[in-house]
């Protein structure tokens, strides 16, 4: 790892302020991803600043009813707090989906939003990647593709976001506030994360000078009626082949509201609200539910060897939304 | 062999006298600069500037390791898990994979299970670090390690402190409750052996057992 200076910042200004002032330099919350990376020259910083001081800790009710998560709480402290456990259970669930009790003690929300692909390689110096190094060429679009995209994708990248937490975010309609130099804004969750298209070096639409400064959950958080469902390798401590966020309002049996949102299929959370509109005053059926799927998947294009998530994400979706409108049994460990 | 040469470096490096491994960098430093052609040597120059700016750049650290406190100096690029090894004799936190892939290198920060090999040092400062070594109260076994014994809860024994670190935090969390909970919430801790089976009886006794973890 190359040497760097680090520096501890005590307020929110003084973060934007040490990051845009020095060369090179990044925030840094957990380090489960940016230490990672640091290791094997992947991000080569020269100045880190050190967030983890910074008063963004809280889980708090917000003004619209909803919830406000602090982008410095780590992702135990939220899956475990009791308003999102008992409001919010699709996050929940999402986020104990992700990594081990170890990660997700270190792991911030924040910083959840921000980790980085997990294709390989994007991890290996000695390969090609538009993603690391633009304009160098992509190797997994011929090359070893299993983990990649099947919507959403482009010539130069075909890459996937890894989050779990951020399929659940995406289905709850949440909004990113931010801080940078010129004041404060506030992303809405399906704009926060982009698509790859010519600049795949981009993940998302955070400036340079931005920090995360807390995420904000609406009022209705679909506690009735929701699953999240992640399909991957190994039972435990495995990223997401495809991963599916399905939340519903109900009436009896017909559908008031629906979401659904996916992970692993692409280089952002992956919502399609106009297939989703469709669902609205139907009846919470296996057939219905099929219809939708169909409707997400359309476009949907494979490589050698990713084509079987196509039908995977098709059958997931049908598993999530029978899981959430309760015509199937959750399995849960 | 290699790791008690690291031991004994590290022993004698006490912020006051670390000038044995000062002579050594720097001795090595200048062997390097004789024999590189003077080509290659402009092309390094800034690198070595920066290495001997290195120097300079160790950062004041308290921690609170098994319960002492250590007034430590450290590069900010030092994971925790090689202050431990390397620099504090404590060799009983493993280092496995590096990346956060295998959970040999769990320690507890104020209480809480981390992966060491993912955190840098100095950011931990004032916090309070507990590794397998600093878990029995002098001669007497913490009863997840008498557990993990009585058990055979390990064939080579290389994850072992990082699952019985990971066990102990488990149990207190309240994620022991079943077999198919033990497995879900230790799945952070892999074992080549395969010692799985044992490792969750030995989780189970102590929980059912209710001592004080
Ligand atoms: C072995 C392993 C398995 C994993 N499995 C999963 C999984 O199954 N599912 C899953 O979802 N995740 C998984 N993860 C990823 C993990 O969830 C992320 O690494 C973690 O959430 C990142 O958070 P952090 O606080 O550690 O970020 P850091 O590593 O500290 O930072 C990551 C990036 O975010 C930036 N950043 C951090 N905070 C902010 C902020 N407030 N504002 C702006 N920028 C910020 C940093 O500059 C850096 O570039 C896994 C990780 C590992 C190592
Ligand atoms: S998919 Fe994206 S991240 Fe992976 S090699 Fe291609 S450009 Fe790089
Ligand atoms: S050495 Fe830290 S997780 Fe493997
Ligand atoms: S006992 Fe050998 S790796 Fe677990």
């Amino acid at each position: 790892m190359l040497s760097f200076t680090l520096s501890k910042a005590n307020d929110v200004a003084g973060a934007v302020n040490e990051v845009t002032s020095k060369k090179e330099a990044n925030f840094i919350a957990g380090g489960t991803n940016l230490l990672d990376l640091m290791k094997i020259d992947v991000m080569t910083p020269r100045h880190l600043v050190d967030i983890t001081q910074l008063a963004l800790k809280t889980i708090d009710g917000n003004e619209a009813g909803g919830l406000r998560l602090g982008a410095l709480a780590t992702n135990a402290e939220t899956a475990y707090h009791n308003e999102v456990e008992k409001r919010y259970p699709v996050l929940s669930h999402a986020i104990l989906a992700g990594a081990s009790a170890q990660l997700r003690n270190m792991a911030t929300d924040g910083g959840n939003l921000m980790q980085r692909t997990r294709c390989y390689y994007f991890y290996d110096l000695a390969t090609p990647c538009n993603k690391r190094e633009p304009g160098s060429g992509c190797s997994a679009i011929n090359g070893f593709n299993r983990i990649h995209a099947i919507l959403g994708q482009s010539e130069a990248c075909i890459a996937t976001h890894p989050s779990d937490m951020c399929v659940a975010l995406a289905a709850l309609d949440a909004k990113v506030n931010v801080t940078g130099k010129n004041g404060d804004r506030t992303i809405p969750f399906l704009e926060f994360h982009r698509l790859p298209g010519d600049k795949p070096e981009l993940d998302n639409n955070l400036q340079p000078d931005e920090i995360i400064t807390s995420i904000d959950l609406p009022a209705n958080g679909f506690a009735d009626n929701f699953a999240y469902i992640k399909v991957r390798d190994r039972a435990s401590y495995a990223f997401a082949l495809v991963s599916v966020a399905a939340a519903l309002e109900m009436e009896g049996d017909t559908i008031k509201e629906a979401r659904l949102a996916l992970g692993g299929v692409a280089h952002k959370p992956w919502r399609k609200p106009e297939a989703e509109a469709n669902l609205k005053d139907q009846k919470a059926t296996k057939g219905n539910f099929q219809k939708i799927a169909e409707a997400y998947l359309e476009g949907a294009k494979g490589y050698e060897h990713n084509s079987f998530k196509i039908e995977l994400a098709k059958r997931a979706i049908v598993r999530a939304l029978s899981q959430a409108a309760h015509l199937e049994e959750k399995e849960q460990a | 062999m290699e790791e008690q040469k690291a031991n004994k470096e590290g022993q004698s490096e006490q912020p006051h006298n670390d000038t044995r491994r000062d002579f050594l960098k720097q001795s090595s430093l200048l062997t390097a600069l004789v024999l590189t052609p003077p080509t290659v040597f402009n092309a390094a120059a800034a690198r070595l500037d920066e290495k001997v700016a290195e120097k300079f750049e160790k950062v004041p650290v308290t921690l609170e390791i098994n319960r002492v406190k250590q007034k430590l100096s450290v590069e900010p690029r030092v994971t925790l898990l090689d202050l431990l090894r390397e620099q504090l004799n404590l060799t009983g936190t493993k280092k496995g994979c590096d990346y956060g892939q295998c959970g040999a290198c769990t320690v507890h920060v104020d209480g809480v299970r981390v992966n060491s090999c993912l955190t840098f040092a100095v950011m931990l400062d004032g916090k309070k670090i507990t590794t397998i070594e600093g878990l029995a109260e002098g001669d007497e076994l913490h009863p997840m390690q008498q557990a993990f014994i009585k058990h055979d809860g390990f064939q080579c024994g290389y994850c072992t402190p990082g699952q019985i670190m990971s066990a102990v935090a488990c149990v207190r969390e309240g994620h022991a409750n079943s077999e198919a909970e033990i497995r879900e919430y230790m799945s952070g801790n892999i074992c080549r052996c395969g010692a799985y089976p044992n490792i969750v009886k030995a989780i189970q006794e102590v929980k059912n057992g209710g001592q004080k973890v």
